[in-house]
């Protein structure tokens, strides 16, 4: 049996496609309830869905042999886990976006609202800019448009919303989408399993 | 009783024993040692958090995240092998956020005129502390010189070589074609590279496959040193050895070979090492050195029974004038292998298999 971690929203109900198509339906997990794990004994599968960034620290601590995460999450967590595919799925960009206009001034701490504070450490340093991380949880959008942060670092699916508020995509950062990952113990365990699971959603695209 | 059968304490005396049987000394090392210690060498540390205070003359000094450090530190510059083990709490962030914490380990060093023999004879105690966990277990191994020496051959830079074996430890292929697009590889290294990250299974049935790739020079001798140490882990008998590519330690220090132990029911690796004669170097200690550590920390939770009472009899006594017979009564049930708890009254949220109460000279069931 393999415990498989989905995340919950529109990321997941397309993720969940994907493992159907895969044949690794669970009829179940459809159905309008409260439940919160769906099982198939017949192909060896269950899934339960939980918040999407808590996908890989249910696979990295066990409780799930593999899951599906966005990369975004996998690049600002660095789980322990192993990333074995790449589903195609989720397609976005984290990118840097700010005023279409914004210029850097490289005399000041460059002040950047986000939610992926790491990722943003990370892209800074690499091009050794000194920054001031504004942890954010969310409509980080607005944190340019009232003063809050020069820029942001976040995740740009259609640019809509960046547009609409008068923001332009700055700088992209990393290409994000889903991937099928799985825990470091459960592969050595569970590797048959794994391994099959992994190539029929390969198989897919 | 229930409940003792995969102790730390249980684990770490089988372990000594294994290890002294091998003629491996205990080493004691100090609690604490100079903070520059880490500080020049923070990538061999598992996290980069070190604990520091200062000492009387105004030293700067840090609970030790790491043993083999210390170990190598005190090494001699003679010649010869010096076997060791040792068994200490380290101090460090299991995960960042986390703070620190106390963290038991065992493990193991073998430092100086290193041969293939010595370095089989570590992996297969690797490979037995494992078997002394108990349960289903895996050996992963692999030699960090055979994915090194492709990208050699490429002509891959610093910061790109540590891009790539983060993809190869993480297993994502579709990031290791992407780095070796984005380097400008080769299509025959690129190949290559994606051939070897996607083996993985028992040491000699993968070894021929990696081997019948067209390998450059250090590869190929990786692939030999691989296939020495297959044979003499063959003659123990050890057959749950796999060869997997995704085992990179931190390439800095490790560039040779390298294993990861795990065993059913820890979420994650319990064992690591590998043979790191980069920090001999650093260090400026003649020779080579490999060695490994069993996290016990990770073993608390696998295969735990629960235990379903705190003491199998509780025996109270009422008066003082029953202390007399509450005492017997214990005695006889510890001579027998059973555990008690002597108590005036029933504490409260405690539970156990049967009660016993000793009164005007009786003892009677309850």
């Amino acid at each position: 049996m393999l415990n498989i971690a989905l995340p919950k929203g529109r990321l997941g109900d397309t993720a969940y496609a994907c493992m159907a198509r895969a044949g690794y339906e669970c009829p179940a997990l459809l159905e309008p309830n409260r439940k919160l794990t769906f099982e198939n004994p017949a192909l060896g599968v269950r899934y339960f869905w939980v918040k999407p960034s808590d996908v890989p620290i249910y696979v990295e601590r066990g409780a799930a042999d593999a899951g599906i995460a966005g990369k975004d999450i996998l690049l600002e967590y660095a789980p322990d886990v192993y990333e074995l595919l790449d589903l195609g799925i989720g397609k976005c960009r984290m990118c840097v976006a700010g005023p279409a206009e914004f210029r850097d001034d490289a005399a000041k701490t460059l002040r950047v609202a986000t939610k992926f504070p790491h990722i943003a450490r990370a892209y800074y340093s690499a091009r050794s800019r000194e920054i001031g991380v504004i942890r954010l949880g969310g409509s980080i959008e607005i944190a340019p448009l009232l003063g809050l942060s020069d820029v942001i670092v976040d995740i740009v699916e259609t640019g809509r919303t960046l547009k609409e508020n008068g923001l332009a995509v700055l700088e992209p950062v990393a290409d994000i989408s889903a991937r099928f990952i799985a825990n470091t113990a459960s592969y050595q365990f569970k590797h048959a399993e794994i391994r099959t699971m992994c190539e029929r959603l390969e198989n897919l695209s | 009783m229930s409940g003792a059968a995969n102790t730390p304490e249980r684990v770490t005396r089988a372990l000594r024993e294994l290890y002294g049987s091998y003629g491996y000394a205990p080493f004691k090392v100090r609690k604490f040692e100079e903070y520059d210690l880490y500080a020049e060498n923070k990538r061999f540390l598992a996290s980069r958090q070190v604990l520091t205070f200062h000492d009387t003359d105004g030293r700067l000094l840090a609970l030790k995240p790491d043993v083999t450090l210390s170990i190598v530190k005190s090494a001699a510059n003679g010649g010869g092998l010096r076997k060791v083990f040792y068994h200490e709490n380290v101090y460090r962030e299991p995960r960042p956020g986390e703070g620190f914490h106390e963290i038991p380990q065992t493990g193991l060093e073998c430092i100086g005129a290193l041969d293939g023999y010595a370095v089989g004879e570590v992996v297969m105690l690797a490979a037995r502390s494992l078997q002394i966990i108990g349960g289903r277990c895996v050996l992963d191994v692999s030699h960090i010189g055979l994915v090194s020496g492709v990208l050699d051959a490429a002509g891959v830079d610093e910061s790109g070589r540590s891009a790539l074996f983060r993809a190869v430890g993480a297993k994502n292929l579709p990031g290791v074609r992407q780095l070796c697009r984005e380097l400008g590889m080769a299509a025959e290294h690129a190949a290559m590279l994606e051939r070897l990250v996607a083996l993985y299974g028992p040491l000699d049935e993968t070894l021929p496959a990696a081997s019948a790739l067209p390998l450059p020079a250090r590869s190929r001798a990786a692939v030999r040193e691989l296939e020495s140490l297959a044979a003499q882990l063959a003659l123990y008998g050890l057959d749950f050895v796999n060869l997997d590519f995704s085992v990179v330690n931190d390439v800095d220090y490790y560039d040779d070979i390298v294993f990861r132990g795990f065993v059913e029911g820890a979420a994650a690796g319990v064992l690591s090492g590998g043979r790191y004669d980069r920090l001999m170097a650093r260090m400026g200690k003649p020779g080579g050195a490999i060695g490994f550590a069993v996290y016990l920390d990770r073993l608390e939770r696998v295969r735990e029974t629960p235990a379903d009472y705190d003491a199998d009899v509780l025996v109270l006594y009422s008066a003082p004038e029953d202390v007399p017979r509450a005492v017997e009564t214990a005695e006889a049930l510890v001579r027998s292998g059973e555990t008690v708890r002597v108590e005036r009254a029933a504490p409260e949220g405690l539970r156990f298999r049967r009660t016993v109460r000793a009164e005007n000279g009786e003892v009677r069931e309850c």
